[in-house]
């Protein structure tokens, strides 16, 4: 399978700041891929740099086999929807998708002019007084218009009500049906990659945590809970990777990823949600940070 | 890519059509009024030697009827419109798309961010220097009559509000503007540093234009004075300070004069006598006048070493700076090109 994203040793600094350090990343085609992790992960950074819109300090990305905005027709094979979908307050939707149309070699003006209808949203309107809602599929309109290969979507749905988030990712959903893209798209909101996504990456301080299909991930990973064990630090069975360990009084609860079955019945085993998944990847990354830092102190 | 230039810009444009409109209206009214004093006074059907009288009547009506208003007028028209244009246009160019965020979006086209910067600074930036040049034309058309009977074409105030040099301004500012506004990333403080950078560098440019051709040197007669200091020594002998008033050349503009004596040498005084024509008496004393004291100074050999530039120097002057300025502007938009590209996100 080809990769839509690749990353190698990437890295952005601004100014002193390292927002986006040692990056290794790999994307498959044809995937509705989540991109996940806390604030100041480097998500926009990342979604940036595969844009072209900034161009890195260190190392290297190529998406969909080439520099990102090497060439206006490599520009023309990628849409991207920017946080909260910016558009000119003056101008009207009409004119925006004009601006696609003089813009955009590959526009597609009767698909666009036909989702702006579906959408109910009068071409007239000027694009400042439009809803948060609106505003965004005029975005994602304006993206799939110019018939990408590859969407970046950069936390699209962040700012909408329930109502309009489940829209637009129906939306999303459709045109990726249609049009056969591949995607990217950041968020935080975990029940919105539920609903689109096929593929998760873990993003945490630049580094992945994990990246797979969903339904892999949620077949391999468990929740286990059974009595608390007693003595130093707990040897697992082989081809058990212990995501995150709690315990209370009487009982230990594991989320475990392992690939063969779990026969030992002194453990309840549940299947895992997607949301468990991804906050426990989160939180062992912020346990391992905070690891690193006593070692430093009492250094 | 056009289209999108002259659909944001629409808005500016016909503001800036009206403003046109307006300024080419108090021009044209004032020009034909000027036109007409100079007729009614005479100066215009004048020629040779006799049109003292005339052309002084033309300037004393004219600075009763119009002397407050013209400077303003002139000095909006050519100073103000074409800076405040300048920085009005080029401070949002980049910095607005930043700050609207609205860059996310159209630097994601097919079209390459490098080519979406020029095509916005080349039609701009001409619309700049075409109303630039238009107001300068009205200005230099409404001023003639006027400049004729001055000549002082090359005085500071007047070289900078006639001919091409305007348009050379604008253009500068408004390149000036655009690269502050990438730089600070604000239309505002972008437009600030603008106007200040840009009024440094205009005072800067005044004391560099002496200095764009060598000047010319001649040795005059000394035919007037812009005064004299005698000081006396014990015994009734003193020396005598001139200040020869430079240039009788119509139009020159006069660096420095100074005295020379009969073999050519600069002298900082002239020695005076007790008593005879060119003593402590005749030009110190009470019965001693300017006119007789040059008088004996013009016999005895003095004369005035004068450095100066000739009025028909007004355009190679207009076109050199001209140049800087544009050259400059062309230096900052290649820096623009560079920097969108490399650093802008």
């Amino acid at each position: 399978m080809t990769d839509v994203l690749e990353a190698g040793g990437l890295g952005k600094r601004y100014r002193r700041r390292w927002a986006l350090s040692d990056c290794a990343l790999r994307v498959p085609a044809g995937r509705v891929a989540g991109l996940v992790g806390p604030n100041g992960a480097g998500k926009t950074t990342l979604l940036h740099l595969a844009t072209g819109l900034t161009a890195p300090t260190a190392g290297s990305i190529t998406v969909l086999g080439d520099r990102p905005a090497s060439s206006p027709a490599q520009q023309g094979r990628v849409g991207f929807v920017a946080q909260d979908a910016p558009a000119y307050a003056s101008l009207s939707v009409a004119d925006h998708l004009r601006l696609g149309a003089h813009l955009n070699p590959g526009w597609d003006a009767s698909l666009a002019t036909r989702r702006i209808r579906e959408l109910e949203i009068d071409p007239g309107q000027k694009a400042g007084r439009l809803s948060g809602g609106q505003r965004a599929q005029l975005a994602l309109t304006m993206a799939i218009a110019k018939r990408p290969e590859l969407l970046i979507l950069d936390e699209p749905a962040a700012s909408l009500d329930p109502l309009a988030r489940r829209e637009f990712l129906a939306h999303l959903a459709e045109a990726v049906a249609e049009q056969q893209l591949s995607v990217v798209l950041s968020s935080h909101l975990l029940a919105d990659l539920e609903r689109v996504c096929d593929y998760l990456i873990v993003l945490v301080a630049s580094q992945v945590r994990i990246a797979g299909d969903v339904e892999h991930l949620l077949a391999t990973h468990y929740r286990l809970t059974g009595p608390r064990r007693c003595g130093p630090a707990a040897s697992w069975p082989a081809g058990w990777h212990v995501v995150s360990e709690s315990s209370a009084e009487r009982q230990t609860t594991l989320l475990v990823r392992t690939s063969s079955p779990i026969d030992n019945p002194a453990w309840t085993i549940e299947a895992v949600s997607l949301e468990d998944l991804v906050l426990a990847y989160m939180s062992k990354s912020l346990a391992g940070d905070r690891r690193g830092h006593d070692l430093e102190v009492t250094r | 890519m056009i289209w999108l230039t002259w659909r944001q810009f629409r808005a500016q444009s016909i503001a800036a059509a009206a403003a046109l409109v307006a300024t080419a209206v108090a021009l044209g009214l004032t020009g034909a009024h000027v036109a007409h004093l100079y007729a009614a006074s005479g100066a215009a059907a004048c020629h040779g030697g006799g049109c003292a009288a005339a052309t002084a009547r033309f300037l004393a009506v004219v600075n009763a009827g119009l002397g407050d208003h013209l400077p303003l007028l002139f000095g909006t028209a050519m100073i103000a419109i074409p800076v405040i244009l300048g920085t009005f246009w080029g401070a949002p160019l980049v910095a607005r798309e930043l700050e609207t965020r609205t860059g996310l979006l159209v630097w994601n086209q097919s079209v390459s961010r490098t080519r979406w910067l020029a095509i916005k600074l080349g039609l701009v930036g001409l619309a700049v220097m075409a109303v630039a040049g238009l107001l300068s034309l009205m200005v230099t058309w409404a001023a003639s009559p006027i400049d004729r009977v001055n000549m002082n074409w090359l005085q500071p105030a007047v070289f900078s509000e006639r001919g091409v040099v305007p348009v050379g301004y604008a253009t500068f500012a408004f390149a000036l503007a655009v690269t502050a506004g990438m730089l600070i990333r604000r239309t505002v403080p972008a437009m600030a540093v603008t106007l200040t950078v840009f009024t440094a560098i205009q005072f800067a440019m005044r004391a560099l234009r002496a200095h764009l051709i060598a000047p010319l040197h001649s040795i005059a007669p000394i035919q007037g004075v812009n005064g004299m200091v005698v000081s006396v020594r014990p015994g009734g002998t003193g020396s005598l300070t001139v200040y020869p008033a430079g240039s009788t050349l119509p139009g020159a503009w006069t660096y420095s004069a100074q005295t020379v004596n009969a073999a050519g040498h600069v002298v900082r005084t002239v020695p005076l006598t007790a008593t005879g024509s060119l003593s402590v008496r005749s030009c110190g004393g009470p019965e001693g006048t300017s006119v007789t004291c040059i008088d004996a100074l013009v016999r005895h050999g003095y004369r005035q070493l004068v450095t100066y530039q000739p009025a028909s120097r007004f355009w190679e002057f207009q076109w050199y700076e001209t140049a800087i300025f544009v050259a400059l502007a062309c230096a900052l938009a290649g820096l623009c090109c560079w920097w969108i590209r490399r650093r802008v996100s």
